[in-house]
């Protein structure tokens, strides 16, 4: 299974392994991870999954669509590398992939 | 039976049940409840029905309620809806239930924050993640400012009246207030993370157009940090979008950016608590307080899963406990909706 590195806000790095087809958000949730609160529950409706995906990932993990660019107005501290993990679909491609989760989720 | 129509304000509402919430938990528990002659009103702090459904993922396709293999959240909303038309419930929309407490005589007395009394023989929690309220941004510090100088929704117009406001967000809350606001103040400017809205074309329009005869400034980028005393804004620090920093003078800040679930006055009730959830015993969903009853994502137990079609089960067996404490001498005979024709009637059906 592919693995997803998580960089929590004090610096930690949690590894997990993420089914291929799910989401990075739920790879998050199943494993504990903190800092990503998926309030929602995945349906790009509320922005507490906000991550900042790692620049040498940035052209794998793909642009946000526009829903989920309208999401990410409800976040904070959003950056050119902002992304709502659940709207990132793991794959073989992205085994290694590497985000940092923000200080605080909306 | 009691009338089940809204009293005149002031007046006390006298009903069977009072449901705080009306989620597709709360729509449902209405059913149940009217099946055993059980009158219903219904508070919800939105200003429309279907809690979370309609809220967050109205047009997001529901695949586990029994019978449906798809049906999205709107669309759930509008069958509860007419599923629970023969009962007559009457809705208290916008407002927040702020008070529960013991009646002397028995029952209990319900405030709103609408100034709504009500005296009903049971309460029905089904407030799911809690009531919706807006987003704080993590400024540091803004809760000094709370009330004061940052506020997130607009009461009174003319409080603006001659104010710097700066607007916060890019969606129609922050451009409606803009639009309306700045006619007003003595500037305003709207900050926004990029140089699209998601608010009404039209309004967009608007903006822009003020943006450009110079009577409103319209900055991109995000605030970072705010600077005031005692309580009175008087910048705020923000960062455009490359990284450089620059300040807007503002003795006014309305940040939008949305809503988010706070479990809210319920901590208040003398309930137990655990995490923010309220435990219940599942033979009737009842919990710490005799007469009040949890159902749906806001209560907890051994087992429970956060599911609606979960919450409808919780509904039903709430029902029946909840029926022995309107009618406490009748004799409850279990029926089916498919076989007894009092339950037909009822449905208008027969």
């Amino acid at each position: 299974m592919p693995k997803i590195t998580f960089i929590d806000a004090a610096g930690t790095a949690h590894t997990v392994e993420a089914e291929v087809g799910s989401t990075v958000m739920e790879g998050a949730i199943k494993n504990g991870v903190p800092g990503i609160e998926a309030e929602c529950g995945g349906a790009c409706a509320c922005a507490t999954c906000h991550v900042y995906v790692d620049e040498a990932w940035l052209e794998r993990t793909g642009e946000p669509v526009a829903m989920e660019q309208d999401m990410l107005d409800f976040a904070f501290d959003v950056r050119a590398n902002s992304r709502l993990s659940c709207q990132i679909k793991v794959s073989e491609e992205l085994d290694g992939l590497v985000v940092t989760v923000p200080e605080k989720q909306g | 039976m009691l009338d089940p129509t809204a009293a005149p304000g002031g007046d006390v509402i006298e009903t069977d049940a009072l449901i705080i919430g009306a989620g597709p938990i709360g729509l449902f528990a209405v059913f149940e409840l009217g099946l055993l002659d059980v009158k219903a009103h219904l508070v919800d702090i939105m200003d429309k029905v279907g809690g979370q459904c309609s809220e967050l993922y109205p047009e997001k396709p529901i695949y586990d309620i029994p019978g449906y293999p798809e049906i999205s959240g709107q669309e759930l909303v509008n069958k509860l809806m007419e599923q629970i038309k023969p009962f007559g419930p009457t809705f208290h929309l916008g407002e927040m239930v702020e008070t529960v407490k013991h009646r002397p005589e028995g029952g209990f007395e319900v405030v709103t924050d609408g100034g709504k009394t009500f005296h009903t023989k049971v309460v029905v929690i089904a407030a799911g993640g809690g009531s919706f309220q807006p987003k704080r941004p993590p400024i540091p510090g803004i809760e000094h400012y709370e009330g004061t100088s940052v506020f997130y929704s607009v009461k009174k117009m003319e409080a603006f009246r001659g104010k710097k406001v700066l607007i916060v967000g890019g969606g129609d809350s922050a451009l409606d207030w803009t639009l309306n606001l700045q006619p007003l103040a003595e500037r305003l400017t709207l900050i926004h993370r990029r140089d699209e809205f998601r608010g009404a074309p039209d309004s967009v329009k608007k903006m822009r157009s003020l943006v450009e005869a110079g009577a409103m400034d319209l900055k991109i980028g995000q605030v970072l940090n705010i600077r005031g005393e005692g309580g009175q804004l008087e910048a705020a620090i923000c960062r455009d979008n490359a990284g450089a920093s620059f300040e807007v003078a503002v003795d006014t800040m309305l940040p939008f950016f949305g809503l988010t679930m706070k479990l809210g006055p319920v901590a208040h009730w003398g309930l137990d608590l655990h995490d923010h959830l309220i435990p219940v015993e599942t033979a009737s969903f009842e919990t710490s307080v005799p007469g009040i009853f949890a159902i749906g994502d806001i209560n907890t137990y051994p087992g429970k899963l956060k599911l609606i079609l979960s919450g409808f089960h919780e509904g039903a067996l709430m029902a029946q406990k909840a029926a022995r404490y309107v009618y406490p001498d009748k004799r409850m005979v279990f029926q089916y909706t498919t076989s007894s024709t009092s339950l037909q009637k009822k449905l208008g059906v027969n």
